[in-house]
Order: structure tokens, then sequence, then C-alpha cells
């Protein structure tokens, strides 16, 4: 076992895969940077808010304000030195941190594929992908190697495989598997749609649909991995994204997805795509292949302990929501972080009642002062934005005048097709309720049960 | 590398090829067909409706000339009358709000209560009000035409004399005239848009985006019954949005005062027509068809029975109140609490079950989703 894993430890490979991994990346996150801005969303969704909603233990980052745009900026900069190669630890690390910051500002724009850029960007901060093909290693001779070993390749694949996985267990599930829900939603709004449209009303392609996804979340990793199968994983991959693409509103997640797939081909792909590049933009290509194998330092071995580390949590962290007892779907407990995506259909409405404590005058709360149309969304149907939400509220009345103000919520939610139904126990003084991780009490029972993962 | 690259093309192909024909819509048997509806409300509920309501103001307005010639108790009555007519049918009417009714704020200028009594005195006075300004929505309308004909004195006698024997009686007439006239002038151009050009706009727009007709129809829809008829006709007077301060002088048709409950029926009526459809119409593709397509079912019931039911409880709770709800909220205010909370349980039917059901969003913000 240990001899198999120093001989495992010991297997090179070419630095281009990573080196083609590098390029993808920065050139797809500065594309999406400028997608993001032209849309108008740093205004909409950064600056317009006069509150935001915070995650726990980070209430505390400063706003920016109008400099969000200079954050952006400096993100999409070092986006591209890390698509060329320039200056790359310092250009991975910016771009982590300046993309992360942006991320835990406001967790109302939560969402999977943002969270699996901050992962992807964490890692390669430790992974030597600026040895070949880059700015840096044309610079530096001694920088330059073309030969890396083999895992600091494969642990891309494992997080790759991680996204999937995970999303097809979280999809063993009976809303899912035997009700068709959320699809059988979802599906229908897209029946205008040539050729496909037709069919989207009809329910056995709902249960299709269900089942075939979670086939394929589960399937698609080790598809991929086996050489046999991997050009028919390519088109599944290429065919389920696209499909997405043009179902939902996921922006441009489909095409980092299929993008990142393409590390899984043999690196004599990374190697000519490189090179007809170089002929391209006239890059000297011979220059890196060297034949040098990377030999990892001191500090790249402080960084592979992080880098296993991290996997380990990436492993574990998706299942905390174990430790709560109420139905996940329900109460949300442990529901970001892993990669539940397009899981599950949850809207609310929820109305606030401000009480004096002294004169018990009551005030009932007019939301869209407080909050944008989009906060108001995603805090109907969500335990932690309501109760941020009441404290908002608690601060706010406070400061105008009145007594110690009770908040209580009138919160009505329906989840994946079920009557909407009370979600927030209304006797409860959500002023008095402090967020923690603890078992929110104060959400009423969801009284079903979804079985599953 | 070849064959990847040609995967990626022939994709790429694919996709661009479907979204550009989004726009072209095939009509077939198994989606729902958007232009059937929206071609069913047009010609069904909103043209006809506006038409009622047009001719309804043509009248309010032939019945003020009438006033205003010879005002005498007989005219008043007969004005009264065409008033109570005219503003009963807007009720249906106040859920359209969209193209040029939208354009022209036709429900802030209509029915804007409580009436803005000083701001009208002054206007009679002056004479020059333009009613197209925003400061002037709560001196026009039917609430204003309701004190001018109503609230001007507590006997008929005294009403008349205002118009008889004041020394402004011209202006006063001439204000009433220029009521009945606005009214009558904003219906006229909103049934002409839908008659001329509007409707097909409307109809033309039946794809699924947020500014699509069945996106805004909807959202106005819901809209309405939460706010012009939830909130403001019994929300506001029973003091639930004022820490319990009940408003008798808030209440809609205040002047005329025993109308409060018709007006409230006829709107909800109006909402539940519209959501169900005409019956005995084979064509009668409305909300009620559209869930019924989607096959939305909750707790083994149809989400469109759990909606139609409601109406029907909100209209029986609505018929415990008396025909006064100045009345009602000083002598029994929690029937119009509890007419509140059905017409509340009814709010989130709509704003989250049934738009839910119907894969409609209610903001207007387009981010991404994962």
């Amino acid at each position: 076992m240990l001899l198999s894993i120093q001989k495992y430890i010991n297997y090179k490979t070419p630095t281009a895969t990573l080196a083609f991994f590098r390029l993808a990346f920065g050139l797809m996150m500065a594309f999406s940077l400028i997608r993001f801005t032209a849309y108008g969303w740093i205004e909409k969704l950064y600056i317009v808010p006069q509150y935001r909603f915070t995650y726990y233990g980070f209430s505390h980052l400063p706003r920016l304000g109008n400099y969000t745009y200079l954050l952006f900026l400096i993100c999409f900069l070092s986006a591209v030195f890390v698509a060329i190669g320039y200056k790359y630890k310092v250009a991975i690390s910016t771009f982590f941190l300046s993309f992360t910051y942006m991320e835990l500002l406001d967790k109302t724009t939560y969402l999977n594929h943002y969270y699996f850029v901050s992962v992807v960007a964490f890692i390669l901060i430790f992974l030597p992908a600026n040895r070949f093909f880059s700015v840096d290693a044309y610079k530096n001779s001694k920088l330059r190697s073309q030969f890396i070993p083999k895992w600091n390749v494969d642990i891309l694949k494992i997080i790759i495989a991680i996204v999937y996985v995970y999303a097809g267990l979280a999809k063993i599930n009976t809303d899912w598997l035997l009700e068709a829900m959320p699809l059988k939603i979802w599906l229908p709004g897209q029946s205008d749609l040539p050729i496909i449209g037709s069919y989207l009303n009809k329910n056995w392609v709902h249960y299709l649909f269900s089942w075939t996804g979670m086939i394929y979340d589960l399937t698609i990793p080790f598809l991929l991995l086996y050489k046999p199968t991997r050009y028919f994983a390519f088109f599944l991959v290429v065919v389920f994204h696209v499909l997405t693409k043009i179902l939902f509103p996921i922006g441009i997640f489909p095409y980092v997805m299929i993008i990142s797939s393409l590390l899984f081909f043999d690196s004599k792909f990374h190697i000519q795509v490189l090179k007809y590049t170089s002929q391209i933009f006239k890059i000297p290509f011979t220059k890196f292949q060297n034949n040098q194998l990377f030999t990892p330092t001191i500090f790249n071995k402080t960084g592979n302990v992080v880098v296993i580390l991290f996997v380990v949590i990436q492993i574990v962290f998706p299942f905390r929501y174990l430790l709560y007892k109420e139905e996940l779907f329900w109460t949300e407990q442990g529901y970001r972080f892993s990669w539940r995506v397009m899981l599950m259909e949850k809207a609310g409405y929820t109305q606030f009642t401000v009480v004096d404590s002294k004169s018990n005058e009551k005030i009932r709360v007019t939301n869209s002062l407080f909050l944008t149309d989009f906060q108001i969304k995603q805090m109907a149907f969500q335990p932690d934005f309501i109760l941020e939400y009441a404290h908002i509220l608690k601060k706010y009345y406070e400061k105008n005048g009145v007594n110690n103000p009770k908040v209580y919520a009138e919160s009505y939610v329906a989840l994946n097709g079920r009557l909407s139904r009370l979600y927030i126990d209304p006797k409860v003084d959500l002023a008095q309720e402090k967020e923690s991780f603890k078992n929110k009490k104060w959400i009423l029972p969801f009284n079903d049960t979804i079985y599953g993962f | 590398m070849k064959k990847v690259l040609l995967l990626l093309f022939a994709s790429c192909f694919v996709l661009v090829s479907c979204q550009n024909s989004e726009d072209t819509n095939p009509t077939n048997n198994e989606s729902f067909d958007r232009t059937a509806m929206l071609t069913y409300w047009a010609d069904s509920f909103i043209i006809p409706d506006f038409t009622i309501y047009e001719s309804k103001t043509v009248d309010l307005e032939t019945k003020t000339f009438s006033f205003n010639a010879e005002p005498n108790a007989a005219n008043l009555i007969a004005l009264r009358t065409s008033w109570l007519e005219a503003y009963k049918m807007y009720q249906h009417v106040q859920l359209y709000s969209l193209g040029k009714a939208e354009e022209i704020n036709f429900i802030q200028k209509t029915n804007t209560f409580p009436t803005d009594v000083v701001g009208i005195n002054e206007n009679i006075i002056s004479g020059s009000a333009n009613f197209s300004l925003l400061s002037q929505i709560s001196k026009q309308g039917f609430p204003a035409f309701d004190y001018m004909i109503n609230g001007l004195g507590t006997t008929d006698t005294q009403i008349l004399s205002f118009y008889t024997s004041n020394s402004n009686a011209s202006s006063y007439k001439s204000y009433l005239e220029k009521l009945a006239q606005t009214l009558r002038i904003d219906s006229s151009v909103i049934l002409n848009n839908w008659n001329s050009s509007y409707r097909a706009t409307f109809i033309a727009s039946n794809g699924n985006t947020v500014s699509s007709s069945v996106n805004r129809m909807t959202n106005i829809f819901v809209k309405n019954f939460e706010k012009n008829i939830r909130t403001a006709k019994v929300g506001i007077p029973s003091g639930l949005f004022s820490n319990g301060t009940t408003f008798p002088d808030k209440v809609e048709g205040f002047y005329k005062n025993d109308v409060s409950l018709i007006l409230l029926n006829e709107s909800v009526k109006a909402a539940s027509n519209f959501f169900v459809g005409s019956v005995n119409q084979n064509n009668a593709r409305s909300f009620k068809a559209y869930l019924d397509f989607v096959n939305a079912k909750r707790n083994g019931q149809n989400l469109s029975d759990i909606i139609a039911t409601q109406f029907n409880t909100v209209l029986s709770s609505n018929n415990t109140l008396n025909a006064s709800f100045s009345n009602q909220v000083t002598t029994d205010n929690s029937k119009m609490i509890s007419s509140f909370d059905t017409m509340q349980q009814q709010v989130v039917y709509l704003k989250l079950d049934m738009m839910q059901a119907l894969n409609i969003t209610i903001d207007y913000v387009d981010s991404d989703g994962d």
C-alpha cells in the first residue's frame, strides 16, 4: 500500500495539461467578469441594495460601494494574468481573494458555481501551473519544467468529480426520483422551444430527465476517467450542459463545466492545443520543451499538505446536514456549499410586524423600503435570511423611536409542488433569536418526509 | 483534437439554432397555447370590459350634462345611479393596468381614495387643474365625483344648492363636468388603443420572459388583488396598517357610504371570473386552464380548485359585512379583519402557489440561477 502510494507520487505527466487548464480557466473567468459587469449586475447586486445578507462570521466584512468596480477590475486583471501565467502565484492568489471577497459580501447572490470557482482558484494557488507555456516560464528558465508529478492534475479531477458525484447523490431523494420534482414544474415553462419543446409537458419526460440527470452526475467522472468511454463521456457532457443552458438560466456554468471536463483528456490533446495557440501567436513552443521534471521544494510540500486537507474537507463538508434532524430542504441547515445544484423549487411569501414593547404599537413592514426585489425573493424562503432581516428591522426601528422592538414574521413557503404552509412560528420574537449553527427551533415542522440523501 | 473540436462546434451550432428560433414559437397541442390565452383575455375580457366601461363613462358624462343644465333632485339621483354603475364597471377594468392604462396612470387617476377635499375645493376656485399631473391624482376620479354628488352637504337640498344658489355654482358645475369628461376621455383613449394596435402587440408578446404579456398580466393580476383589493378596500380602513386605528373615512365610496361592499364584491368577482375564465366557453383559457394544463396538484386537489374555492370563501366572508364599511369598522371591526385574513390566504395562494406552479417570476431581476 505505502509502496504503491510512493509509486503513484512519482508518476509524472506533461505540465501542458495543467497549463492548458490555467489558460482556459483564466480566460473563462475574465470573460465571465466582463459579462457580469456588462449586465450591470455590479450596480444592481452590490451597490443599489441598502442592506445585505451576510455569511455567519463575515458580517463585518466592509462593503465597498463604488469601489466594488475596482475590486472587479483587480479580479479581472488577475484572471488575465493567470491565463497568460504572468507573476502567476501573485495573480492566482489575488484572483482567489478578490473573487471570494465578492462572494462573501452578500449571500443573496450565492451560487454553487461561484463556490466552484473559489474552490478551484484556491487549489490552483498551490499547483505548479505556471511552469509551462507561461510568461513566467518563458522569462525564467529555472521555472520551466516540461513534466510535473501526475497528482497535480489528478487533484483537479478529484474536485470536478466531487462536484458531479455530490450533485448526483443529492438527487437520490424521493421528491426528485419518485415525484419528478422540481423538473415537473420547471420543464413545462420551456414548452415553446423548437423540437424538444412539445415533449417538455409530458410526465414521462420529467421522470426521464430526473433519472438521467441523477445517473449522469454519478457516472460522468468515471466515464471521463476511463479511456475507452472518454469521447462518449465528453459527448454526454456537451449535450447535458448545452441542454441545461437552453432550459435554465444558469449563466456561464455549463461552459465552465464543458471546458473543465477537457482536463480528463490525454495530455497529447492539451499539447496540441497549446502548440496550435503558439503558432497563432508566434510563441516559440519548443522553448518550454526542456525535458525537466518539476521537483517540489519545502514550500511546495507544505502546500501539498494544505491541498490534501482541503480535499478531505471538501469530501466531508457536504454531509454536515446530517447533524440536523429536520428536513434539509425545508430548513436549509447545511444546504449551501454542498453541490445541491438546481435541486428544488422553493418560494416564499414573508411579511413582518414590528411591535413596540412599551406601547404595544404594531407596524406592518413594507419590505420594498428595505430590500431589493431580488433580496425579497431570496429572503422569503431562507430562515437565515429571515432572521438577519428581522435584526435589520429591529435596529432600524429602535433608531426610529420604537421601544425595544419585537419582530414577528408571517411566512408562507411552498416546496416542490406542495401547497404553501406557515413556515416560521408567528409567535416567536425573532429579534430575540440569534444566528448560530444550532438548530433553528422557530422554523415550523415540515410535516412530510423526503427520503434519501 | 479534431474530434473534440468537431463535437464542440456541432453542439454550439445546436445551441445557437435553438436559441435563435425561440421566438418563432410554434403552436402545437402539446404545449400550453399562450397565444390562445392572450387572445382569449383580449377578446373575452379586456376589450369587452373596456367597451362596457367606456359606455358607462359616456353615460356618466351625458348625465352630468343633463344635471348641469337642470340641477334638480331627479337629475341628481340619475347622476348617482350612473356614477355607481360606472364605478362598478371600473372594478373590472382596474385589472388591466398595462399598455395605455399603465402609461396614463389610469388606476391612480381613477380611484385614489380618500379623495383630497381641500385640493378639490382649491381646484374649483382656481378652475385650472391639469388632471394629468401626478399632484392631481387624489383630486379626481370616482372618489372626487363621489364628494361632488354626495359629500358637499348632508341633504340633497344642501348639495343641490352648490350647483344652484352658490356664488361659485358655475365653477362647481364645470369641475363636475371636468371629472366626468376625464373619466370618459381616459376610457376612450385606452379602448381605442386596444382596438387599434395594442391588441396585436399584447398577443404577439407570447413568450415566457419577464416582459412577456402572460408574465406581466399575471403579475398585475396578483398585485391588483393584493394592493388594490385586499389592502386598499379592507386593510387600511380596518386599521391593519395603522396599529389598529380604524379609518371609517378611508373606505371606498365614503360619501355615498353604503356602497363599499358592492364595490368590493364587484372587484372580487371580476378577479375570480378572470381567474376561472367563462365556464360555458370551450376556448376559456385562463389561469385555471393553465394550472390544470401543467397539472398543478396540491394535497391531492387541483390547485385551480383550491384557488377557485378560496375566491368563494372570500366572497362569503365579505357578505357578512355591512354595506357601509364605515359602519362596519366602528361597530364590529373583527369581521373586517377576518375578511382580510381570507383575502390574505388568497394572496398567498396566488402570489406563491400559482406563480410557482406556472413558473412565473415575481421579481424583475434577471440574474443567474443554479
